[in-house]
């Protein structure tokens, strides 16, 4: 590195190299785009299996969207909340960090919370009413794996950001880790508006 | 070091913004627009929010150019996979 910048004393680098604050985050980034195709993939099946079914129940008739509004927001905050946790980590504020931080869990686990309820009211209830089953019906059956798989994405991240606020509190983590797992966590909320849109709203 | 005078993105503003672009996506399932219309705008309002998560707070905005170039390769190989898929599309 010092010999090749040597031997060409008046050429700036386009990019700055790696250093051990940027690679963690290229290989978050690097996963995230990984996920995102998962997620893709799932998606546009899900379209597709839709478009081709001869019958298929109103999605906001049968999931209702005033419990899946709040979940929204509830992980809209917590991005926000994550952000600030961030920030404050980054100015040196541990308090503040951890207060956020503590928020942003929270968030996280009203959510699952919320997906319990909604889970469970409907194997119960809605979906046998609308004659409707994981094994008898595509509408079910996409509906528990995506958004199943966004849950158990959630439920990483509650974990990933438990022990990132352990880790930071206890000073053997830096602003750093806070930032990759906050890439993370901003995905988590990214996919959920996504499927927030193409499986409750459409 | 240089990035003392970074300053953060005005993060509660953004929060302003998707809560709103939330609340007119539910408002509008309500008005019985048209399947297509409702259609296109739900999916130009979910793109946007999506948008403004990663570019203001995953920073994607003010990042190397690499970062982003990583973050639209799965949404080209996604539209890959729709274009793909399209010719086996018969509607029931």
């Amino acid at each position: 590195m010092s010999e090749a910048a040597a031997a060409h004393p008046g050429v700036e680098p386009a990019e700055s190299p790696l250093t051990p604050d940027s690679w963690g985050k290229l290989g978050m980034w690097n996963f995230l785009a990984g996920d995102a195709m998962s997620f893709g993939g799932l998606i546009v099946g899900y379209g597709i299996l839709r478009y081709s079914s001869s019958s298929w129940p109103p999605p906001s008739e049968v999931l209702g969207i005033n419990l899946t509004a709040l979940m929204t927001l509830l992980l809209i905050i917590s991005s926000v909340t994550m952000v600030l946790a961030l920030a404050a980590v980054q100015s040196g504020d541990k308090p503040r960090f951890k207060k956020f931080m503590a928020f942003t869990i929270l968030g996280g686990a009203l959510f699952l919370g919320c997906q319990a309820y909604e889970w469970t009211h409907l194997i119960h209830e809605t979906l046998p009413h609308y004659k409707l089953s994981f094994s008898s019906h595509l509408f079910a059956t996409t509906f528990f794996v995506l958004t199943g798989f966004h849950g158990l994405h959630v439920t990483g991240g509650v974990i990933y950001n438990t022990v990132v606020l352990t880790l930071v509190s206890k000073g053997r983590w830096g602003a750093n880790h806070v930032e990759i797992a906050g890439l993370y966590w901003h995905f988590v909320d990214l996919v959920w508006i996504l499927i927030f849109t193409f499986v409750y709203l459409l | 070091m240089a990035t003392t005078t970074h300053t953060h993105p005005n993060y509660m503003g953004i929060f302003w913004v998707l809560l709103v672009l939330t609340v007119v996506e539910v408002g509008l399932t309500f008005l019985g627009l048209p399947k297509m219309l409702l259609g296109s705008l739900l999916v130009i309002l979910a793109v946007w929010k999506a948008a403004l998560v990663a570019m203001y707070f995953m920073h994607l905005k003010f990042e190397r150019r690499t970062l982003a170039m990583i973050a639209i390769v799965p949404f080209i190989l996604c539209l890959f996979l729709i274009l793909m898929l399209l010719p086996d599309l018969r509607p029931a």
